[in-house]
């Protein structure tokens, strides 16, 4: 590999800040060409700051910004995108009903001639064919009908349509978020592929083995500083997680063990919509139960069957042994099932409701006071105990819950079944997007639960995740329960050997 | 827990001060539009500001807040209600056939009004959420169609007149100054406020516009809720169905023709957000407050009707620029 030396991007003392509130104090920060820099910090680091203000979104408010070591300004996103600046953002910027090539030239398409003449498509789909070559990939895909590919796949496109505007640096938002085992793969693959075209990448992610398999050199923001900048293979993970949140972490998984209890919870015979594969396990008191699997193996329509979201056929469900019929989230909750959803955003949360009502909404008959009428005091009270208890913060209720970060928001969705008194716990990948802090939190809050006598379920994509903190692991493949080891004799290989039917 | 907690104490109370000021000023808004606008009214007519016209006005605005107040829990769950206007015309029409060509009693006459508006909005729920009509501006343009055209069947096009007393009471009877009509909405007014904020169904309605997914997954019964929406929305469009028999003592079949759009603007000017989940009933009530003094203080004037139109067109589209822009500002922040 070539040697560079020359900086692409280089950031100097970035400041900015929102009202009285300074969330950029000081950022330098340099990126080369070919180089694959990682930024890690916690949720409201300033990441997301930074990154607006390198896409153009956001103005500075001190610093000074070098490309290819010229001064530059960049008021808006077409400065960036000029210079060459490209970013992936975690929620895909494309039009499901266009055509994989369509969107690659969405805005700048070519034409045969002049400005009224008519679409080349032919050009454009050539074109798009070879960018599409370049990161290793099909180059029929450029014909396909956007919408019907995978999510891995609509981001390589978001990929090549950056290759495709001749970018040098691609900024990445935690590209591999919602991606499954297999298309992480092959964006490594097309991460390498950049790079070796010296390409500058700024990659984002919270996933630390990501960061040790990919990354070149990394840049770790804590509260709105530059902590430090350091070479990924020569540092230890621990180093970074110090770094990041300013003291060591104990350990990144707490788990606990309790003593085994009787079988709680069981489910019969649940015949998924889709698959004609039924499915049986139990979980006992005093477990935490992982469900790993690949993405589409039915995971959460299986925690969605069984609680009352989708139709199902046949199938029983049983908790202490006693059988409950479920023909509706709302029979799930009364049963005491509690299900915390993989999409906070969009299943969870009432973004724009202030975080009293978000954590009341799934038992207002708690607070019915005496008249039949809510008694609104009093949600606020057990408000403002789970904000205590949870430690949420910002923890003014009167908030809107669009307002806190990830990882407070998923505490809110989680004192929101806590008000439920819910006695069986079905977390649907707890931990996704949030920061390493917070995610000892919520597992902590799993080892209250099971310690409490609550049964806990988590659905996971994340493997050190699974091994870390269950007691007992199910496997999925294709609608179907393929493995159910206990944690001791589980590892990755065996894991994604049952994940994968093999 | 302590030892992973990173985020500074100070942030728990930081933002409080500032959200209630904007809170005050976002509610304070459409009040504050509504002051301008009887102040400048107020010095360009001396007839503006009497009792007797403040009366008029609450009168002449109590139909449109009726229907509005049922418009508020439709726009709430992000939905809308094109058939209030339709719904009015057939339920009085119903009633005038009931009590003044049948005789029957003027009460069962009141019950056949509302219960005509209420099965209407019923069948409006039903189109949404049994037959999974994409969204209620389409179910109820239908029923728009569907009720106006009936309305217009039943007595072959021809109004009805002479009503009882006790049915015409609600709409010109007087309680000293007040206007009974005026008073109909107070009550009203305060029973959906109650419903809005201290209910369970209330805060499913706001839920439900908010994020409708997680309300699902929060046990809510969605469709139950949208069932009850929608037919107090047309229960309301009977209620106002029954002041305006009162005020014009006769039942036509294009009474209440477009006053949908009167119902849409004052929940809007009042502040609600067109995709669910904001707004509120003091908000609707001031927008019916606005409308009608527009109304009357152009009558007094005497702008004509058609530049009227004109105005209260301007009115609509400045208020839901301004709301465009706090959203704008809130989305920033």
């Amino acid at each position: 590999m070539v040697v560079h030396t020359r900086s692409l991007l280089e950031i100097k003392g970035i400041k900015k800040s929102f009202n009285q509130n300074h969330v950029l104090k000081g950022i330098d920060l340099d990126v080369k060409a070919g180089e694959v820099h990682v930024l890690l910090g916690e949720n409201g680091a300033g990441k997301s700051t930074l990154i607006k203000i390198l896409t153009g979104a956001y103005q500075k408010d001190a610093g000074e910004i070098y490309w290819e070591g010229n001064l530059v300004h960049l008021n808006n996103p077409v400065d960036s995108m000029t210079l060459g600046i490209a970013t992936i953002y975690q929620e895909l910027n494309v039009i499901p009903e266009l055509k994989v090539y369509e969107n690659i030239f969405l805005g700048r398409e070519l034409k045969h001639g002049g400005k009224m003449s008519l679409l080349n498509r032919r050009a454009m789909r050539k074109e798009a064919e070879r960018c599409l070559e370049l990161l290793g990939q099909d180059p029929k895909l450029a014909d396909e009908q956007l919408g019907k590919l995978g999510i891995g796949q609509q981001q390589l496109v978001e990929i090549a349509k950056a290759i495709a505007l001749d970018a040098k640096l691609i900024i990445m938002d935690e590209p591999t978020s919602s991606l499954s085992a297999q298309e992480v793969e092959q964006l490594y693959k097309v991460v390498e592929e950049l790079r070796k075209k010296g390409i500058g990448i700024i990659f984002i992610s919270h996933r630390l083995e990501e960061i040790r398999h990919l990354g070149d050199r990394i840049t770790i923001l804590r509260d709105g500083f530059k902590i430090a900048t350091l070479p990924v293979k020569t540092t230890e993970t621990d180093l970074w997680i110090e770094l990041m949140v300013g003291r060591s972490l104990d350990e990144k998984f707490p788990k606990q063990s309790f003593n085994l209890g009787k079988e709680g919870f069981r489910v019969e015979n649940l015949v998924v919509a889709g698959t004609n594969e039924p499915v049986d396990f139990s979980v006992r008191y005093g477990e935490i139960v992982g469900i790993s699997g690949l993405v589409g193996a039915g995971r959460t329509e299986l925690a969605r069957a069984i609680f009352g979201v989708d139709q199902h056929k046949g199938g029983k469900v049983f908790i202490d042994g006693q059988e409950i019929r479920i023909k509706s989230p709302r029979d799930a909750i009364n049963a005491g099932i509690a299900f915390i959803t993989e999409d906070r955003k969009s299943e969870g949360l009432l973004l724009d409701m202030t975080l009293d009502f978000n954590m009341a909404i799934a038992n207002m008959d708690k607070f019915k006071g005496n008249t039949g009428l809510l008694d609104l005091k009093a949600m606020r009270r057990e408000a403002v105990n789970y904000v205590k208890e949870l430690k949420i913060r910002p923890g003014n209720i009167e908030l809107h819950s669009r307002n806190l970060s990830g990882g407070n928001q998923q505490k809110v969705v989680i004192a929101k079944w806590l008000c439920t008194q819910a006695k069986v716990f079905i977390f649907d990948e707890p931990t996704r997007g949030i920061d390493v802090g917070a995610k000892v939190e919520v597992y902590r809050l799993m080892n209250q639960l099971v310690e409490n006598g609550s049964i806990v379920i988590m659905i996971s994509s994340d493997l050190p995740e699974i091994l870390g903190m269950c007691d007992r692991v199910l496997v999925m493949s294709e609608g179907k329960l393929t493995a159910d080891l206990p944690i001791r004799e589980a590892s990755q290989e065996r894991i994604m050997k049952a994940a994968t039917g093999g | 827990m302590s030892q992973v907690q990173v985020v500074t104490k100070s942030e728990t109370e930081l933002p409080k001060d500032k959200n209630t000021f904007k809170k005050v000023i976002s509610k304070l808004g459409p009040l504050l539009a509504l002051i301008i606008l009887v102040v400048i009214l107020s010095s360009l007519s001396d007839k503006f500001l009497t009792v007797n016209n403040l009366m008029n006005i609450a009168s002449q605005s109590s139909i449109n807040a009726l229907l509005g107040i049922g418009m508020l829990l439709a726009i709430l769950t992000a939905g809308i209600d094109l058939s209030v206007g339709a719904i009015l015309a057939v339920s009085i029409m119903i009633m005038g056939i009931v009590t003044v060509n049948m005789h029957m009693n003027p009460i069962i006459g009141i019950i056949v009004c509302l219960g005509v508006g209420t099965f209407f909005g019923w069948i409006n729920g039903i189109l949404l959420t049994k037959l999974h009509l994409p969204h209620p501006f389409i179910s109820t343009l239908g029923t728009q169609f569907i009720g106006r055209g009936i309305a217009l069947i039943v007595t072959a096009a021809a109004p009805i007149a002479g009503f009882p007393l006790m049915i015409q009471f609600a709409g010109n009877q007087f309680v000293g100054p007040i206007p009974v009509s005026f008073l109909l909405v107070i009550v009203v007014y305060v029973i959906f406020h109650i419903f809005l904020t201290r209910t369970k169904t209330g805060r499913y309605i706001y839920a439900i516009g908010g994020n409708p997914e997680a309300a699902r997954l929060s046990g809510i019964k969605v469709d139950r809720v949208l069932m009850i929406v929608y037919s107090l929305s047309g229960l309301m469009a009977g209620l106002a169905g029954l002041v305006m028999v009162g005020r014009v003592n006769s039942a036509f079949p294009l009474a209440g023709l477009n006053y949908e759009s009167d119902a849409i603007a004052a929940v809007i000017i009042g502040g609600a957000s067109f995709f669910g989940g904001v707004g509120t009933v003091s908000g609707t009530l001031i927008g019916a407050l606005t409308i009608a003094v527009l109304r009357n203080g152009l009558n007094l004037l005497n702008v004509s009707a058609d530049s009227q139109m004109a105005v209260i067109g301007i009115v609509i589209i400045a208020a839901v620029y301004v709301d465009v822009i706090r959203q704008r500002r809130a989305k920033k922040k």
